[in-house]
C-alpha cells in the first residue's frame, strides 16, 4: 500500500507526535466496533485534537486517494466504524470538551468525543438533560450518535438525535470545515448529514438542544402470562391517546436471561413484562398513570409494580437494560437484531418469529421498544455446534424479511453500516438507492468517506443511470476503486 | 401547439393554459398530474424539451421565494388529494402532496388523532408545507414538518420516482431525503406523497393570554403615555418584562406547547398567549396564568379558545384578519413578509432591533410569532415603497447582528430586486453541489432559492 505509506509519513506534519498510531499491536485494538464479528485492522489510526487537524488529515486522504473512517467510542452495532486496512481511522476520543453550556438558549456546544451521558451530567443540576438515550449512553460519543441518528428507549415521546441537534460543524470529505445549522436558510443539510453513518463527513463540533427535566416521572412494571396479552395492553394504551416516554417489552426467554444475569426479580411466572414510563407535568402524569394501570389490568396483567423512588425505577429498568448482555448467560453466542414493524403488525411478526424458531431449531429472545414497533430479537446459538451459526444468521436475515414484508424497516436505531448494506435492496428500489447516492456524490464525489457502508455496491459518481449493478467493470479489471 | 406542448399533451396528463404567476413569472402551461407516475411523465417531457417546471398545491405561496429564471410549466398537484393510508393504531398517515392540511386534519380527527403542525396559511397542502417548511406556534413542542415527516416519495427532474424513509416512526435505513426536500422550494424534485408521524388529539387545550396595553398619544410627532414616557421607552420596558416572563414559562415544567406574541401596531398593545395541551390542561394553564400575571404586571386570563390571531401569519395594517372558518383569501402578490430567528436570550435585542427598523417605514409593521422558539414573522403593508422594504430589511439585519437570521419570505418584484432576500447562507457551496446532482439541467424552480439555486 504505497499510497497509505506516503500519506502516513505526511501525517506527522499535521498532527502531534503521539496522535499517529502505526504500531500493529495498538492498531489491533481498533479492529472492530460493537459488532465484533466484523474485523479489519486499520492501516493507520489518528487521534486529532481539533477540527483543523481532522480537516488536515482528510485533505491528505484526498490528495493520496486513501479512504478514511471516523470512529467515536466504538460502540456501534452495525459495523459503521469498521476500519479499512488500506485507510485511515480517525478517532475522536481526544475531542471531548464541552465547549459551552447555554441554559437561557437551552443548548450546549460539545466536541464529538463527549459521551452522551456527560451532556446530561453537565446540566442535570440545573434541571435540564439531553433527551436521546441510547442504551450505551455512558460510553457512546455524541459524534457517533450524530452519525447513526441514535435513538433510545425514550425516543417514543422525544424523538431521535436528529430532533435534538441544532447545528454541527463538519469536515467535508474535501477537508473543508463547514457549519450546518437548522436555523440557516437553504437546504436542510444538517438533517441529511445526521444518520449518514460517516459517509458525508465528520462532525467536529455539535450544538445540541437541552430539554427541561419533567416535573414527574412514573415507571410501572406489568407482568402478563404471555406476549399477546402484553401487546394488547400496548395497543390499548396507544389507542387511549397516551404517549408514554417509553414502553418496553420482554418475552419469557429474555426475562429468564435477565434474571440469571442481574437478578432483576421480575414477577415469577411472567410470560412477558411491560415497562411503561410516563413523564411530564405531575397532574398529567397522574391522569395518564391511572389510565395505563387500568388498561394493563383490563388486558390481563397479573401483577403491577410501581416505582416509588429513583432506586426502584432503576431496579425495574435494570432487567431491561441488561437484556442484551444477559443472554450471554443462557447462550454461548447470540446475534442482536434491530428491525422495525408498524405497531399493529407486531402480533403477526412475533408469530412469524415463532415459526422461524421451529423451522430452524434456533431460539430467539425478544426484547423490544413496543411503543414504536422496534424489535431487538436476540438470536441464540452455540458456535461450537456445526451449522448453528449459519442457521442463526439465516433466522436473523429472515426476521428482517418479515419486517420489510410488513411495511417496516431493516434498522430502527443500530444503523446499516457494513452489516446490513446487503439488505438495503430489500427495502429500497434501485432508483431509491441511486437517488440517495446523488447526495453522497454531492458531498463525496470520490467516495473516500467510510466507503463500503450503508450502500450495496453503488455506482461511481458520474456514471450514467441504467448501468447494471454489481461489481463495476473498472473495479473487476483492477483499474478503479469503487466505494 | 408547439413541439413542447405536444410532448406534454402526449403524456395523457391534463394540460391547461396557465393562469397564476410564480413570483412574477407567468408559466405557459399548467399540468395536472393525478399520480407520481403522471408527474414522472410530465418531468420526462420537460426533460426532453428543456422546459422549466414549478410545483404548486394550494397556490397559496406561489409568490414566495425568488423570481424563477424561467417557468414553462406549473405542475399543479391539486388533483392528488387523497389520503392514501391511515392506520390509527400505528399513529401514521400517508397522504398525497395535494391534500390540504385542513382536509387531512378532518380525516384524522375521526380517529382522535392529528398531525401536530399548525398551518399558518389556510389552504396549504402537504406538498406546500414541506416545500416551504413553514410552521406555526407548536413548533416549540413538536418541531416542524421535518421532525414529523417519516417518509416521502419524490419525482426528480429526469422523471425518476424515489422513496426514502417509510411508514414506521423509527427508521435509520439510508439517507433521509425527506429532510433534504423539506424547505427546498421545489428545487430538487417534486414531492408526490408524504408519510407523517401523528399524535393523539390532546384531551384538552387551554390558552393563557395577557395583553400589555401601553396607551400612547401623539403630541408634536412624539408618542408618549400619560406619564410622559415615549413608546420607545415603553417598548424597552415591554421587552425586558417579556425577557423575564418567557423563560419562566418555558422552564416551568408545566410543559407549554407554544408561547406566541401578537403586536399588530408598534405603538399599540401587545398580546402574549401560551398554549397548554393534554390532561389537566386547565389546571396547568391556571398555574401559568398566575406566573405570567406576576411577571408581566398584567392580568392574564385562561380561555378554551385561541385568540383570533393564533397560528396565522401577521396581516399588515389595513388588511382585515379573516374571520375564523372563512374561505382562504387569494394569495396576494403584494405580500411583504419577513421571518426572523434569533437566540431566546436576545429577545430584548430582537424587539429593539424591530423597533429601530420599523422607524424606516413610519412604524407601519406588524410582528407575530413564537417567543418560545424565537421564530417571528413581520408583515409590512403592501403599499410600502420598494426602497423602504429594502431599508427595513437591512436595518433589521444591522440591528439584530450577525447571529440572527432575517429572511424575506415574500416581497413584490420591485422591492425584491433591491434587497438580499436570504441574508447570510452557510454551506452554500455544498448546497449548490446538491442542486447540481439532483437537477443538473436547472429545470426545477431555477433561481427560486438561496444563492440563485
Amino acid at each position: 500500500m504505497p499510497e497509505l505509506e506516503r500519506l502516513t509519513e505526511r501525517l506527522a506534519a499535521v498532527l502531534p507526535p503521539d496522535a499517529v498510531i502505526t504500531d500493529p499491536v495498538r492498531l489491533r485494538t481498533y479492529e472492530c466496533d460493537g459488532l465484533t464479528h466484523h474485523r479489519a485492522t486499520p492501516g493507520v489510526v489518528v487521534l486529532p485534537g481539533t477540527a483543523e487537524q481532522v480537516a488536515a488529515v482528510v485533505r491528505l486522504c484526498g490528495e493520496h486517494g486513501v479512504p478514511f473512517v471516523a470512529r467515536g467510542s466504538g460502540t456501534g452495532l452495525s459495523g459503521g466504524a469498521l476500519p479499512r486496512t488500506d485507510g485511515v481511522l480517525i478517532v475522536t476520543s481526544r475531542m471531548r470538551r464541552i465547549v459551552e453550556i447555554d441554559i437561557p438558549n437551552r443548548r450546549a456546544v460539545v466536541e464529538p468525543g463527549v459521551t452522551n451521558l456527560a451532556i446530561t451530567e453537565a446540566v442535570r443540576d440545573r434541571g435540564y438533560y439531553y433527551a436521546p438515550d441510547p442504551s450505551s449512553q455512558q460510553v457512546c460519543s455524541i459524534g457517533g450518535n450524530v452519525a447513526e441518528n441514535s435513538g433510545g428507549a425514550h425516543c417514543l415521546k422525544y424523538g431521535f438525535t436528529v430532533n435534538h441537534v441544532l447545528a454541527a460543524e463538519i469536515v467535508t470529505p474535501d477537508g473543508e470545515i463547514v457549519e450546518l445549522s437548522a436555523d440557516d436558510p437553504g437546504y436542510d443539510l444538517l438533517g441529511a448529514f445526521i444518520g449518514s453513518e460517516g459517509t458525508l463527513g465528520i462532525a467536529t463540533r455539535i450544538t445540541v438542544r437541552l430539554s427541561r427535566a419533567p416535573e414527574a416521572v412514573t415507571t410501572l412494571l406489568a407482568a402478563f402470562t404471555g406476549i399477546e396479552a402484553g401487546g394488547r395492553a400496548v395497543s390499548a394504551i396507544i389507542a387511549a391517546g397516551v404517549v408514554p416516554a417509553a414502553i418496553e417489552m420482554m418475552d419469557a426467554l429474555a426475562i429468564e436471561a435477565a434474571e440469571a444475569a442481574v437478578h432483576c426479580r421480575y414477577p415469577a411466572g411472567a410470560g412477558a413484562v411491560l415497562v411503561v414510563e410516563l413523564d411530564g407535568p405531575r397532574a398529567e402524569v397522574e391522569h395518564q398513570f391511572a389510565a395505563v394501570e387500568r388498561l394493563c389490568r383490563d388486558n390481563g396483567a397479573f401483577e403491577i409494580r410501581v416505582a416509588a423512588s429513583a432506586e426502584e425505577r432503576a431496579a425495574i429498568w435494570k432487567g431491561r437494560k441488561s437484556a442484551f448482555a444477559a443472554v450471554g448467560r443462557i447462550s454461548p453466542a447470540y446475534i442482536v437484531q434491530d428491525g422495525v414493524v408498524p405497531r399493529t403488525a407486531l402480533p403477526r411478526v412475533l408469530a412469524g418469529i415463532d415459526r422461524l424458531q421451529e423451522e430452524y431449531g434456533i431460539r430467539v429472545a425478544n426484547v423490544f421498544h413496543a411503543g414504536d414497533g422496534n424489535l431487538h430479537p436476540l438470536v441464540l446459538f452455540d458456535d461450537s455446534v456445526p451449522g448453528e451459526p449459519e442457521r442463526a444468521e439465516a433466522v436473523s436475515g429472515r426476521i428482517l424479511d418479515l419486517c420489510v414484508e410488513h411495511g417496516g424497516s431493516i434498522t430502527g436505531e443500530h444503523g446499516v453500516g457494513v452489516d446490513k448494506a446487503r439488505y438495503m435492496p430489500r427495502m429500497f428500489t434501485e432508483d431509491d438507492l441511486d437517488t440517495m447516492q446523488l447526495v453522497r456524490c454531492a458531498f463525496d464525489p470520490r467516495g473516500l468517506a467510510n466507503p463500503g457502508k450503508v450502500f450495496p455496491t453503488p455506482r461511481l459518481c458520474g456514471e450514467a443511470p441504467g448501468v447494471r449493478r454489481g461489481a463495476h467493470p473498472l473495479v473487476e479489471a483492477g483499474l478503479a476503486e469503487q466505494f | 401547439m408547439d413541439v413542447a406542448e405536444n410532448a406534454l399533451a402526449a403524456t395523457g396528463v391534463e394540460i391547461r393554459a396557465a393562469g397564476d404567476e410564480v413570483a412574477g413569472v407567468r408559466p405557459r402551461l399548467v399540468a395536472l398530474p393525478g399520480s407520481a407516475e403522471e408527474i414522472a411523465a410530465v418531468m420526462r417531457a420537460c426533460a426532453a424539451h428543456d422546459l422549466a417546471a414549478v410545483a404548486t398545491g394550494g397556490r397559496t405561496k406561489l409568490h414566495w421565494g425568488a423570481r424563477p429564471e424561467r417557468c414553462d410549466v406549473l405542475v399543479d398537484l391539486s388533483r392528488m388529494n387523497r389520503v392514501l393510508e391511515h392506520t390509527a393504531g400505528d399513529l401514521v398517515v400517508r397522504a398525497q402532496a395535494g391534500v390540504t392540511l385542513e382536509a387531512l386534519a378532518d380525516a384524522l380527527a375521526g380517529e382522535n388523532q392529528e398531525l401536530a403542525l399548525d398551518v399558518p396559511v389556510p389552504g396549504t397542502t402537504v406538498g406546500g408545507l414541506l416545500a416551504t417548511g413553514i410552521a406555526g406556534p407548536r413548533r416549540f413542542r413538536y418541531g416542524t414538518a421535518r421532525d414529523l415527516l417519516i417518509g416521502v416519495t419524490v419525482v426528480l427532474a429526469d422523471g425518476t420516482i424515489a422513496r426514502s424513509g417509510g411508514k414506521v416512526v423509527k427508521n435509520v435505513a439510508g439517507y433521509d431525503l425527506g429532510k433534504l426536500f423539506t424547505g427546498s422550494y421545489g428545487t430538487l424534485g417534486i414531492i408526490a406523497d408524504a408519510t407523517f408521524r401523528l399524535h393523539p388529539l390532546p384531551a384538552a387545550r387551554a390558552w393563557v393570554t395577557a395583553t400589555v396595553e401601553r396607551p400612547v398619544t401623539e403630541t408634536d410627532g412624539t408618542w408618549t403615555n400619560e406619564d410622559g414616557l415615549t413608546f420607545e421607552t415603553l417598548t424597552t420596558d415591554l421587552a425586558a418584562s417579556l425577557a423575564a416572563a418567557v423563560p419562566a414559562v418555558t422552564e416551568s415544567q408545566l410543559e407549554p406547547s407554544a408561547v406566541e406574541i401578537d403586536w399588530p401596531d408598534v405603538k399599540g398593545p401587545c398580546t402574549v398567549a401560551v398554549l397548554v395541551e393534554g390532561a389537566a390542561a386547565a389546571e396547568r394553564a391556571k398555574a401559568l396564568c398566575g406566573l405570567m400575571g406576576e411577571l408581566m404586571g398584567e392580568t392574564a386570563e385562561v380561555t378554551e379558545e385561541p385568540p383570533p390571531w393564533w397560528g396565522r401569519l401577521p396581516e399588515p395594517p389595513g388588511r382585515a384578519a379573516e374571520p375564523p372558518g372563512a374561505k382562504p383569501a387569494a394569495p396576494h402578490a403584494g405580500q411583504i413578509l419577513l421571518e426572523v430567528r434569533n437566540a431566546s436570550s436576545r429577545l430584548a435585542e430582537t424587539f429593539l432591533g424591530f423597533l429601530q427598523a420599523a422607524q424606516v417605514t413610519g412604524f407601519r409593521a406588524v410582528l407575530r410569532g413564537s417567543l418560545a422558539a424565537q421564530v417571528l414573522h413581520i408583515a409590512l403593508p403592501p403599499d410600502t415603497e420598494p426602497a423602504l422594504v429594502a431599508g427595513f430589511t437591512s436595518q433589521l439585519r444591522a440591528g439584530l447582528g450577525e447571529q440572527a437570521r432575517v429572511v424575506v419570505l415574500a416581497a413584490p418584484p420591485e422591492a425584491a430586486r433591491r434587497l438580499d432576500r436570504w441574508g447570510r447562507v452557510g454551506a452554500l457551496s455544498l448546497m449548490r453541489r446538491v442542486k447540481e446532482r439532483f437537477d443538473p439541467g436547472r429545470r426545477l424552480s431555477p433561481g427560486r432559492f438561496v444563492g440563485g439555486i
